[in-house]
C-alpha cells in the first residue's frame, strides 16, 4: 500500500524538525493528507467502488462514497449495495488506525460489524466518518458512521477491530 | 437430472444475480444443488485491496459473503424478493490470496420476521476459511 508514498515532505522539513521530538516521530495524519489520492490508487477495489478520502486528522478520517449505477444492490429502488458501504467504512476505519499512530504502520481487519439503519438514497453521495478511539501495541479499536447529511440520520454504523502489522512496507504476512 | 435435486428457486437465483449491478461488478456466480448453494467469486485484478502483498480486499470478500447469505435465505424461503440486511459481523481469519474464492451460507434460524445466517468463504481448503460472516436479514413483508 505504501509504494507510491511521498515520505520526504515530513522528514527533512516542517515544524517537527524544529522541536525536540526525535526525527522518527512523523506527523502521520499530515503525511496521509498529502497522499490522499495515492492511497486510493494503490487499492484497486477502492478504485472500483470509487470512494474518496476527503480529510485525515489524527485518529479521524472522512470520506465520500458517490452513487454509481454499477454499485446498485437493489435494481428496483436503485439503492447502493451494503457491501459498498462495508468496503467504504472498513477502509476508513483502517486509515483512522494508521492516522492515530506515531509511527507509520498498516493494519489488517480482524473483525468488523455493520448495522444498517436505513437505505441510502438513490443518486446521492454518502458521507463516511471513522474514528480510532483506542489503540494498544497490537490492536486498534474503531467505529464509523455513514450518512447523507448529519450523524443524526444514519445510513449505517460500523465497529471494527484491527491488528497492527509489523513495521515492514506493505505489511501483512504471507499466510 | 434427479428431480429430487432440482430446486425450482435455483433458476431464480441466477436471474437475481444477473439483475443486481453490484453482483455483476463483483463477477460472482452461484451453483445450486437442491437447497445447497455454492457461490463462486472468480479472481479479478480489481478485487485486490493491497497491491504490495496481492491480497483480496476485505470489503470485496464481505460483499461477496453478504450476497451469498442473502441468496441462501432467498433459496430456502418462499419470499418474493431477496431479503434486506439488518446487520452483519465479519471475521477476517486468513489473508485472501489472488485466486478464486468460494462461499457457502447456512440459515441457522428462519424466523417469521428475521433470519440468522452464517457464511464462510474459503480458497483451496474448505477447512481453512478465509473469512466468516454472521448476518441477520429482515424476512417479513413490509
Amino acid at each position: 500500500m505504501l509504494s507510491g508514498f511521498n515520505w520526504a515532505s515530513n522528514t527533512e522539513s516542517g515544524p517537527d524538525c524544529m522541536s525536540d521530538k526525535p526525527k522518527t516521530q512523523y506527523d502521520i495524519a499530515a503525511i496521509m493528507n498529502e497522499n490522499i489520492n495515492v492511497m486510493r490508487d494503490v487499492v484497486p477495489w477502492a478504485n472500483e467502488t470509487r470512494f474518496r478520502v476527503t480529510k485525515v486528522e489524527k485518529g479521524h478520517v472522512f470520506g465520500i462514497q458517490p452513487w454509481a449505477e454499477h454499485l446498485v444492490g437493489d435494481p428496483d429502488s436503485g439503492v447502493i449495495h451494503g457491501g459498498v458501504i462495508t468496503t467504504f467504512l472498513d477502509n476508513l476505519c483502517g486509515m483512522a488506525c494508521t492516522s492515530a499512530m506515531t509511527e507509520m504502520r498498516f493494519v489488517a481487519t480482524v473483525d468488523l460489524r455493520i448495522d444498517y439503519m436505513r437505505p441510502a438514497d438513490k443518486g446521492r453521495d454518502i458521507i463516511g466518518e471513522a474514528e480510532c478511539y483506542h489503540l494498544t501495541r497490537t490492536v486498534c479499536f474503531t467505529r464509523a458512521w455513514a450518512y447523507h447529511e448529519t450523524r443524526d440520520k444514519l445510513i449505517a454504523t460500523a465497529a471494527g477491530t484491527f491488528a497492527i502489522n509489523k513495521a515492514r512496507l506493505g505489511g501483512g504476512s504471507k499466510k | 437430472m434427479n428431480p429430487q435435486l432440482t430446486n425450482p428457486r435455483a433458476d431464480e437465483i441466477d436471474t437475481i444475480l444477473k439483475r443486481i449491478p453490484f453482483a455483476q461488478t463483483l463477477g460472482m456466480r452461484c451453483e445450486v444443488l437442491g437447497d445447497e448453494m455454492t457461490a463462486i467469486l472468480p479472481f479479478q485484478e480489481k478485487l485486490i485491496g493491497n497491491v504490495a502483498i496481492r491480497a483480496l480486499h476485505g470489503g470485496a470478500i464481505a460483499s461477496f459473503l453478504e450476497l451469498t447469505a442473502m441468496l441462501q435465505v432467498f433459496l430456502v424461503s418462499d419470499m418474493p424478493r431477496p431479503p434486506k440486511p439488518i446487520n452483519l459481523t465479519i471475521d477476517y481469519l486468513r489473508q485472501g490470496h489472488a485466486k478464486d474464492l468460494y462461499a457457502r451460507a447456512y440459515v441457522l434460524k428462519m424466523g417469521r420476521r428475521m433470519a440468522s445466517v452464517r457464511a464462510e468463504a474459503w480458497q483451496e481448503n474448505r477447512a481453512e476459511p478465509v473469512t466468516a460472516l454472521m448476518a441477520h436479514f429482515m424476512v417479513a413483508a413490509d
